[in-house]
This record gives structure tokens, C-alpha cells and sequence, in this order.
């Protein structure tokens, strides 16, 4: 049942195993900040991203221009996000069952009311004019938009790099998370924070959905099938690490582009193939750090 | 009489009057739809019960028992399309599980809290994507039928009262195995391993092999359901490995209350009775599912039947004294300081 490949398309499949990396990366560092630094198991993320995709697919019908449209639909979702997390999220902190099943229950009623609002019919909006078409280079076509993503996601791991690492804000995530009790007599808010990270999160993942609906087009259940990649990404590279979620998405790149084209039956099981190894090998992830 | 021997004579009594009512069920119900109805019940209580292990005695959430309900559902769908007999292909179906089982447990026993879920809802995932996309070998979305219901005993199960007194009896099994395993010292273990797990290790218990026993006592029972759902159907399809239907059971158990015997199988009626009315109506499932989820944890963490029971009681508190003018004694608040297991992180 394996497909061979030549070199022209394993280029090819190259190229857009890097696009799609940089948007799991896009949808799974925030995952990786809720899930990792908040230890909130969000299983709305994947309904953050359909959502977000579906804002999308309405405001480019409307006719509004791609990027204020991405970043208008990551700002409805950071909306959204933070409402659902200092009303009722906050009030669950701590208690994993609680949570798991208010996620639960809104990526439900999420699912539900898209499919209401936006039919079973797939929807795949068109890239912005400009970067429709591919570049030409050493003889070799490459689709512009997927490039495009890819230095999004490239300039977004910089940019969350920054803000965690390098910023007073991060500092003080980063304390909240370690010791909130004591982070918070040092004088941080750290339920603001939290709510702050949170939203970031959710407007990521919209954001993701915006830039991925041009290539993976917007259906119901779009939203189960990427919260397990988010999962699998966040397991690959270690729980609360961006370096682990930017290797760990790429990898998923490549195995779904390649497993898609060499074994298409199983293209998505291969997809969970690293996750067990991991698992059996370095519990902590690749870049994870051992909790005590 | 003492209170006592008066409290478990009325037990008892409740007991066989139940057993009586399960017992003369299709005489009394008569109409083939109830009868159907209430073997599923049957049968997702058992599914409902194993999970319950988990959840409730274990402290262990897993969000991937779909999976192993699907693995035993399409191992003896597929058997069966092979043309093995029925005997055979429930006996490979349970080995296949319980072997699912043991690697579910190896994978998600690495982590507990949130990682042993989110594990868990990716090996679901897993069974749901080979279920799905592998058309080749599972049929993909058109599923697969099941022709026949077995015979045991040479007594067929083709008609609805007979596969109702099937499922009535693996129930019975199911929580006659439960009750002893609630009594047993290893229930008890895997109740110290769930409140005091560093504790249970301190004693010189093995925490990683009683959770690992606790999964494949759970996988067994819902393999055995996974079995009984595909010959109620005679059909299976990945709907079946999908994350709403472990989302589904789970709601069950919760709604009950968890790591109660009872508890689960009036979660199994509730959802069931509600599944086929909502659905009788509308065609929003998933959205009523999401709603009462969200209810539940906002207004009853405790569960469906308590919670009800105490904001009846309250509003009903409320409103004699409204009417009385006069306060009546305070609703009584210790039901609610029983939030769910907690789960460690």
C-alpha cells in the first residue's frame, strides 16, 4: 500500500509540511501556555480554531481585507476566551474533572451552533490576491501563501519567545506559574495573568484558523481532529515549552504531509506514531523540563 | 428489631423488588421501543460501571474508553464478516481488548491528572482515526453490519424481550463483579492509591500495578458492553470510537455521582432516556450534551441526582417560608461540600 515519491513532489511536500508546521505551531503554543504554565486542560482549543475559521470564512465574505479579518477574528476569540475563563473557569481552579467537562461542554456547544450557523457544507476561503499563485525558484514552483504562513508562524515564535523570556510581563507569568502564592505577596496579579495568557491562547488559536482555512478548508469536526494534534505537539515538545511546541509542530508537518502521501489509510495514525514514543522514552518531552 | 437489621431488611426488600421489576420488564412494558430502550440502558450502565472504576474508585479520568468499546465492537464486527462464529470472534474480541487495555494503561500510566487524560483522549483519537480512515480495513463511514445475533444455550436472541434478558444478565455479572470489587482489599487499595498515593507507595503497595490491574478490570467491562452494543445495533461505525460518545459515558458517570455503585446506572438512565427523547425532537444532541455538562458543573458539582435533590430542597425550603412567614430550618448545604473526586495533578 506505500506510494512512491519523487524528488520534485518530496520538495513539494517539503514546503508544505513547513506551512503546516508553522500553523500547528500557531494553534498549539497557546495549547502549550494554557496547558503547560495554567495546567488547564483546554479541550476548546480545537473549537478556538474552527471558531476563529469560521469568524474567518464570514468576514472575508463580507469582504473585509485577510489580515485585518485574522486579526479580527483572533480578537473576537481572546473576547470569548477571557469571558469563559474569569467567569466560570476561575471558579474551577485546581479541580481537573470540573474543567475537563466545562471545555468539554462549551467545545460541544460550539461544535453545535457552527454547524447551525454555517451549515455541513465546507467552506474554503481564497488567500489574499497578492499571494495566490507561487514563486519560482531553481526551477521549482512554490505556492506563495504557504510561505507566507510559515514566516507568520516564524515571526509569531519570535515575538512569544520575547514576551516570555525577555519582558517584565513574562517574568511575571513565569513566577505566577512557579509560586503563585508567593508571586502573588511579591504583589503580581496572578488570576489577571492567568486571564491574560489565556486570551492569548484563544486569539492564537482563532488566528490559526483564519490563516489555515485557505489551505485546510473549514468543516464540522475540524475541531476534534486538530485539538489532538495541539496534544500531540504539546506531549512531543514538553508541557509549557514554545521550543518544544515550534519542533514538535513540525515534525507533525512532515509526518502528516509524507504519511498522507506515502500511506494515505494511515496517515492520521502515524500522526500519534512520536507521541507513543515519546511517551515510552522521555515521559518529560523533548524539551520538557522534570517536574519534581 | 433494631434500626439496623430494619434498614437492611428494607434494603433487601428494595433489592428483590428491583430484581422482580428487571426481571417481568417486557411483560409489563410490552411495547418493543421501551424494551429496546432499556436494554441499552442495560448496556451502557455496564459501559457507564467500568468507567466508573476508573473515574470514581481510581481517581484515573480517562477520556479514551470510546476506543476500547470500539476495539472489542470492531474486532468481533470484523470476525464475524469473516465468517468465524460467534463464539470465536467475542473470545478474540475480548483477548484484543484487554490487550488494548494493557497498552492503554503502559502509555497513559506514565502521567496522572491531566496528562493521564489528555493521553487517554489521544489513544481514543488513535482508534477513532484508524476506524475512520482506514476505509480498507473497517469500511471507513459506511461501518460495518452485523447479521446475526448469537444463540447461546440455543436460545436466540433475535427478538427484543430475549436480548433484553441478555443484557439483563451480563448487567447483573457486571455489577455483581463490581460489588466485590468495591469489597475487595483491592478496591480498597485502589481507593488509597486514589486519596493517598504516596502514602499507598510508603506502605509497600505497587501504586503503577494496582492502576494498572484497576484498567484492565475497566477494559474488560467495556470491551463486554463494546459487544453487547454491536449485536443491540448490528451495526458499528467510528461514530461509535468518536470523543463524544467516551464524553457521553463519562457524563453518566458524573451525573450519577461518582464512586457509588448506583451512581453510574442512574447516570446510564438519565442520559439514555433523555438521548432518545431530545433526539426524538431535535436534532442537537451535542448542544443539549454541552449545556448539561456546564450545568452540572456550575450548579451541582456533586451530580445530577443529589443536586437536583438539594436544589429541590431548597427551593422548596425557600417557598414555605415565603409562604409561612415563618423561616424554615436552613436547605441543607453538606450534600453540595462533596465536590467530585479530586483528581491529583
Amino acid at each position: 500500500m506505500m506510494q512512491q515519491i519523487t524528488s520534485a513532489q518530496a520538495v513539494i511536500l517539503a514546503i508544505n509540511s513547513f506551512a503546516l508546521g508553522g500553523l500547528l505551531f500557531l494553534l498549539s503554543a497557546g495549547f502549550s501556555l494554557i496547558f503547560g504554565l495554567m495546567r488547564i486542560p483546554n479541550l476548546m482549543h480545537g473549537a478556538f480554531f474552527m471558531l476563529g475559521a469560521y469568524f474567518g470564512v464570514s468576514l472575508l465574505d463580507w469582504g473585509v481585507n485577510f489580515w485585518v479579518t485574522a486579526l479580527l477574528s483572533g480578537l473576537a476569540m481572546a473576547v470569548i476566551g477571557g469571558i469563559i475563563e474569569r467567569f466560570l473557569l476561575r471558579r474551577l481552579e485546581g479541580q481537573v474533572l470540573p474543567q475537563v467537562l466545562l471545555t468539554l461542554g462549551f467545545a460541544f456547544i460550539i461544535a453545535d451552533v457552527c454547524l447551525m450557523i454555517w451549515t455541513g457544507d465546507p467552506w474554503q476561503p481564497s488567500p489574499p490576491q497578492n499571494l495566490r499563485g507561487a514563486v519560482q525558484a531553481m526551477g521549482m514552483f512554490f505556492p506563495l501563501y504557504r510561505l507566507v504562513v510559515l514566516a507568520v508562524a516564524v515571526a509569531v515564535a519570535i515575538a512569544l519567545w520575547i514576551l516570555v523570556d525577555w519582558t517584565r510581563l513574562g517574568a511575571m507569568i513565569r513566577a505566577g506559574v512557579d509560586d503563585p502564592a508567593i508571586a502573588r505577596v511579591c504583589g503580581i496579579k496572578v488570576s489577571q495573568l492567568f486571564t491574560i495568557v489565556f486570551c492569548l491562547g484563544a486569539a492564537l488559536a482563532a488566528f490559526a484558523g483564519v490563516m489555515g482555512a485557505p489551505f485546510l478548508s473549514v468543516y464540522p469536526g475540524l475541531d476534534f481532529e486538530m485539538l489532538p494534534l495541539a496534544l500531540i505537539v504539546v506531549i512531543l515538545g514538553g508541557t509549557g515549552s514554545l521550543l518544544g511546541a515550534l519542533v514538535g509542530s513540525f515534525i507533525l508537518g512532515f509526518l502528516y504531509n509524507f504519511g498522507q502521501a506515502m500511506f494515505p489509510d494511515l496517515a492520521y495514525v502515524i500522526l500519534f506514531l512520536p507521541m507513543l514514543l515519546i511517551l515510552v522514552l522521555r515521559p518529560q518531552g523533548l524539551f520538557g523540563r522534570v517536574v519534581p | 428489631m433494631s434500626s439496623e437489621t430494619v434498614s437492611g431488611w428494607r434494603r433487601s426488600a428494595a433489592i428483590a423488588v428491583a430484581l422482580v421489576l428487571l426481571g417481568t420488564l417486557p411483560l409489563w412494558v410490552g411495547n418493543t421501543y421501551y424494551i429496546n430502550i432499556a436494554s441499552q440502558i442495560l448496556l451502557f450502565a455496564v459501559f457507564a460501571l467500568a468507567l466508573n472504576v476508573l473515574v470514581g474508585y481510581a481517581g484515573l479520568v480517562s477520556l479514551g474508553h470510546a476506543g476500547l468499546f470500539a476495539i472489542a465492537g470492531y474486532t468481533a464486527a470484523l470476525l464475524l464478516q469473516m465468517g468465524y462464529g460467534h463464539l470465536a470472534a467475542n473470545s478474540a474480541a475480548v483477548v484484543v481488548t484487554l490487550a488494548a487495555s494493557a497498552i492503554f494503561a503502559v502509555l497513559a500510566l506514565r502521567s496522572t491528572g491531566i496528562g493521564f487524560l489528555m493521553i487517554t483522549l489521544a489513544l481514543g483519537q488513535i482508534v477513532w482515526g484508524i476506524a475512520y480512515r482506514w476505509a480498507s480495513l473497517t469500511g471507513g463511514d459506511n461501518g460495518i453490519n452485523v447479521t446475526t445475533r448469537p444463540a447461546p444455550f440455543g436460545l436466540s436472541l433475535a427478538s427484543a424481550p430475549s436480548f433484553y434478558f441478555a443484557c439483563l444478565v451480563v448487567f447483573l455479572l457486571a455489577l455483581g463483579s463490581m460489588i466485590l470489587f468495591v469489597r475487595s482489599p483491592f478496591g480498597a487499595s485502589l481507593r488509597g492509591t486514589r486519596d493517598q498515593a504516596r502514602r499507598m507507595t510508603a506502605l509497600g503497595y505497587d501504586v503503577w500495578l494496582i492502576r494498572f490491574a484497576a484498567i484492565i478490570f475497566s477494559g474488560f467491562w467495556t470491551g463486554i458492553s463494546g459487544l453487547l452494543f454491536i449485536y443491540y445495533n448490528q451495526f458499528i461505525s467510528p461514530q461509535v470510537a468518536a470523543l463524544t460518545a467516551s464524553a457521553e459515558v463519562l457524563l453518566m458517570v458524573i451525573s450519577g455521582g461518582t464512586a457509588t455503585l448506583l451512581g453510574p446506572i442512574a447516570g446510564a438512565v438519565i442520559v439514555v432516556v433523555m438521548k432518545n427523547v431530545v433526539s426524538a425532537y431535535i436534532e442537537r444532541w451535542n448542544l443539549v450534551l454541552g449545556v448539561i455538562f456546564i450545568v452540572i458543573i456550575t450548579f451541582m458539582p456533586e451530580g445530577l441526582i443529589p443536586g437536583t435533590v438539594r436544589l429541590w430542597r431548597w427551593s422548596w425550603s425557600t417557598l414555605n417560608s415565603r409562604w409561612n412567614g415563618t423561616p424554615e430550618k436552613p436547605a441543607q448545604e453538606d450534600a453540595s461540600k462533596e465536590p467530585m473526586p479530586k483528581v491529583p495533578t
